[in-house]
């Protein structure tokens, strides 16, 4: 369905409508010209950020602007204008055709809505709050991480929201809106001990308003203990991530058993197989991954998904930047590749469906595949039981971030709090380090799954070729019988 | 500006001309329209950018992008406390817009004594003109051109080079525009066009990929297509056959294409940001040493062509050339007006980053080129290539993924992936070694490859 409030926004008010866009694809699409689409965007994003205990800066951004791309079998001829208006949109189809030979006309097929389910709301979450609200909501999290223990020193809060309307239509008749909003809340604390400082950070976010930050949620995973405000939850994930670091030791160096946490520590999947199960890296046959469809490429009992369509969730979408809907795409299953991720180009290419994960930073960048939110499922163990199974290794619950080369499949991620494991039992806090290893091996060498899946609290950005994304990463606590841990011990 | 023979597809600042024209035009506007708000101060920068990017692959035209980015920001202060908005619109009735939310917002925000610009008598008043722009051809015939030439020749160097991820050529050029409520504005052009490939190379059942690129503002002083396929297959091929060691404490060798990061960190380590906030792993180390005494680091903001050069920074103040390390002590910190306040001290000129550094070792500790570092080192590993984050500015624990080559009696033994190095960067900089005269032209550090004492190596 076409938002009437998108439509509105980023056409009507812009002199354009559907005929317009209509002819402007019919422009483009004759002689070699296999496929062409136009992407209309606006955005407003907002940011509020506290230090020292006051609110001293705010951002408020616009951006509005139109993509228009022509394919021609392998080729694309992309422009882009910072204004949407009817001369913007001749002059950026012109420049976009310019790849391609001209010829005898095609027939651009009737725009019709993509019909598809909507996983967020339409309202604006920057209005959700009055400012003096937002600015109270800063400052009750400076409070109560000052109060948590004196050697709190430093506290920083930040606050953001996003509102987008898209609207893409495309010669293949596609036609297709979405609203999305995005917020996300972050507390980071400096705790400073005999003169050692160390730093802990907590945060989380998805496609909902700013009222999903006073939501109560619980301390423990079983639903007891005491309730609190999420906001209340991140700044004492903070300071306990600070305080603890600030007893670690160093980490140990070599290869040994990891144990990794549930939820966000799922970026090991991002990395070490979401990457290279992107369409465009699988046909170039740039992958580690590639020409292996169907071969065993992890443990039995390892199943993974890159799930679009949750609600309200950071990494979800109701349709793609293509427009193609969101899907539940099972990627590897009871250990087996089973599928790629695939926006259009390299679906048509490879002869397999769009899987909708055609995605772009902004109008000002071309799609590409990428992850939407992407976790395995939860096998039968519990926590409890795989960490008595370690003799000597190491427990990581909290990651930084990770990098991957797709091609030798040797990927990294970082642990920003990890524990050592002795004789099955969690002892020592360490400082962080880098594990590394090889996407394909890491999942063969997966021996245990827990039973504890949980997704990451809405902190993800992905980054390929220079565009960022919002994604969501999960995953139940996993067992890996070797891996390279980067210590210094 | 440099001249170069006038020819239909090349560059000119004419070109850019309206454009500029237009910006100056939606600063004054913005400006004017904060005074008129009420603003007790404000601030406006504008950065344009217009070009192209082609890439090829496996001998044929792949994308074809025209781009075209700009935005303006504003910054509006009510006595101590501010606010900001940009807008990629520059229309007159969006700059309205975009001031309006900022003027809102300072409504909002608290007092902050350190708020404000930059003192009036700092501002680049008569900066000079730098040379950053040189014209070049911007057509996507010759843009094609380079990157097929390149591609060509990537894949023509050996059999086990099977595959290509593309190659890439992009030629831009823009301005900068900067102006606040002291009168002051300030505006240059500038280019950078750079040339890359990727080839991916086959033994066995094993994939490897790297790539070489070559970068400069003048087009002039470019790698030649071939020089630039020639490197990055040559690397490639290098890493096949790739293995872990086994866990030691060993020296190392960082490349002068990464020597870059670490002196990027020392940056980080004592910018005004992380200092105030102590979240460095260098506070209260003005004077001290840092590094070994044979290592100057200069920096000169002027440098034609250089791709870090600059007459003023983010806030309007004059740059100069300093010292910032010398005999291996820190002579600086790296201020913004903010972070000065914060600090008790007077801004560096160092809002948005730092001025092309030159990273100078005494003769002694300078070894001719790699090859003689390597023999320097005997025994170790040559990092060539490094993954993931994992520095921490706060405490400057460092562990990082790695890849290069192991040595041995100094002369290169094999291939190395799948490690990790660790150490504390502070204990790093001080167990500096050496380093070779094979400096990097394509950073804004500019640094030849630097020998470390002793790295923890975490392999097999």
């Amino acid at each position: 369905m076409i938002d009437t409030q998108v439509a509105e926004h980023l056409l009507h008010s812009a002199d354009l409508d559907y005929s317009a866009l209509q002819q402007s694809l019919q422009s483009m699409y004759n002689g070699s010209v296999d496929y062409a689409d136009i992407y209309l965007q606006s955005s407003i994003h907002e940011a509020w950020v506290l230090e020292d205990s006051i609110v001293k800066s705010g951002s408020f951004n616009i951006e509005r602007g139109l993509g228009v791309r022509a394919v021609s079998g392998e080729k694309t001829g992309f422009a882009y204008a910072d204004s949407i208006d009817p001369p913007a949109l001749k002059r950026a189809a012109a420049a976009a055709r310019g790849i391609a030979e001209q010829g005898v006309e095609r027939k651009v097929g009737v725009l019709s809505a993509v019909q598809h389910t909507p996983l967020y709301g339409v309202d604006n979450p920057l209005d959700s709050l009055a400012e003096p609200k937002k600015i109270a909501l800063l400052q009750a999290m400076d409070k109560r991480a000052r109060a948590a223990d004196p050697r709190i020193k430093e506290v920083s809060v930040s606050l953001t929201g996003s509102y987008e309307h898209v609207l893409v239509a495309a010669t293949d008749g596609t036609l297709a809106s979405d609203v999305r909003p995005l917020v996300r809340l972050n507390c980071s604390v400096l705790a400073e001990q005999n003169g050692r400082r160390e730093r802990g950070s907590s945060g989380g976010g998805g496609r909902v308003d700013y009222h999903y930050f006073m939501q109560p949620v619980w301390l423990d995973t079983d639903g007891k203990g005491p309730e609190k405000q999420r906001f209340e939850s991140y700044v004492d994930e903070a300071v306990r991530q600070a305080l603890i670091m600030l007893e670690a030791q160093p980490a140990p160096a070599g290869s040994m058993p990891v144990v990794l946490g549930s939820g966000w520590p799922g970026v090991l999947l991002h990395e070490a197989v979401g990457h290279g199960l992107e369409g465009d890296f699988n046909r170039k046959g740039a992958s580690s991954y590639s020409g292996r469809m169907g071969e065993q490429v992890a443990a039995k009992g390892i199943t993974i998904v890159d799930d679009g369509t949750i609600s309200n969730r950071r990494g979800s979408l109701s349709v793609d930047d293509e427009g193609t809907p969101t899907q539940y795409n099972t990627l590897i299953e009871d250990g087996r590749l089973v599928g790629y991720m695939q926006d259009k180009l390299n679906a048509r290419l490879m002869g397999v469906a769009p899987t909708g994960n055609g995605r772009r930073e902004s109008y000002a960048h071309l799609p590409m595949p990428r992850m939407t939110n992407t976790y395995m499922l939860g096998g039968d163990k519990t926590p409890e039981e795989i960490i008595a199974s370690v003799k000597r290794g190491i427990y990581a619950p909290q990651f930084s971030g990770g990098q991957v080369d797709i091609t030798s499949g040797k990927f990294v991620f970082s642990a920003s709090e990890a524990y050592l494991i002795e004789d099955g039992k969690i002892t020592a806090p360490l400082k962080g380090a880098t594990l590394i290893g090889n996407g394909p091996d890491a999942m063969s060498a997966v021996s245990m799954v827990g039973n504890d899946l949980a997704l990451d609290t809405g902190i993800g950005v992905c980054g390929k070729d220079g565009q960022s994304v919002p994604v969501g990463v999960g995953q139940p606590t996993l067992k890996i019988d070797a891996m390279t841990v980067g210590g210094t011990e | 500006m440099a001249t170069t023979k006038t020819s239909a597809n090349l560059t000119a600042p004419e070109q850019l001309q309206p454009d500029l024209d237009r910006a100056l035009q939606a600063l004054d506007e913005a400006l004017a329209q904060a005074k008129k708000r009420g603003a007790s101060a404000a601030e406006c920068a504008l950065a344009h950018s217009r070009g192209l990017s082609v890439s090829t692959r496996l001998n044929e035209v792949e994308t074809v992008e025209f781009n075209q980015d700009g935005s303006l920001g504003i910054t509006v202060y009510r006595g101590q406390s501010k606010g900001s908005a940009s807008t990629s619109d520059l229309s007159p009735e969006a700059v309205a817009i975009a001031v309006e939310k900022a003027d809102a917002i300072a409504r909002f925000t608290q007092a902050d004594s350190c708020a404000g610009l930059a003192d009036k008598e700092l501002m680049a008043f008569g900066y000079p003109e730098p040379e950053l722009f040189y014209a070049a051809d911007q057509s996507p015939e010759y843009a094609t051109e380079q990157a097929l030439a390149c591609e060509a020749v990537m894949l023509s160097v050996d059999d086990r080079i099977v595959n290509s991820d593309g190659a890439h050529y992009s030629s831009h050029c823009g301005f900068r525009v900067y102006g606040n409520s002291h009168g002051f504005i300030g505006h240059y052009m500038s280019s950078r066009q750079s040339l890359s490939c990727m080839p991916i190379a086959k033994e066995g059942e094993k994939m490897e990929r790297d790539y070489a690129y070559t970068v400069a503002r003048n087009p002039a002083l470019l790698s030649s297509p071939e020089a630039v396929a020639r490197e990055a297959a040559a690397t490639t091929l290098a890493r096949l056959g790739a293995r872990s060691i086994p866990t030691c404490s060993a020296p190392v060798i960082f490349h002068s294409d990464l020597a870059h990061h670490l002196f990027g960190s020392f940056a980080g380590a004592i910018s005004g940001g992380s200092l105030y906030r102590k979240s460095s792993f260098l506070l209260d180390h003005l004077g001290q040493p840092i590094f070994p005494d044979w290592l100057d680091i200069h920096e000169d903001p002027l440098i034609p062509g250089g791709l870090a050069s600059s007459p003023f920074d983010h806030e309007g103040v004059v740059t100069q050339a300093r010292d910032i390390v010398q005999n291996g002590v820190l002579e600086t910190y790296l201020l913004t007006s903010y972070a000065a306040r914060k600090l008790g001290m007077q801004t560096t000129g160092h809002a948005g980053g730092i001025h092309n550094w030159r990273v100078q070792p005494k003769a002694s500790h300078l070894d001719a080129d790699l090859s003689a570092l390597c023999k320097r080192m005997g025994r170790g590993l040559l990092v060539t290539e490094l993954m993931g984050q994992g520095v921490n500015m706060v405490t400057g624990d460092y562990s990082r993924g790695a890849a290069g080559f192991w040595v041995e009696n100094g002369e290169i033994q094999f291939p190395v992936s799948e490690v990790t190095i660790a150490g504390n960067l502070k204990q790093m900089f001080q167990q500096m070694v050496a380093m070779a005269d094979d400096v990097d032209p394509r950073h804004g550090v500019l640094s030849g490859s630097v020998l470390v004492e002793n790295m923890k190596i975490a392999g097999a």
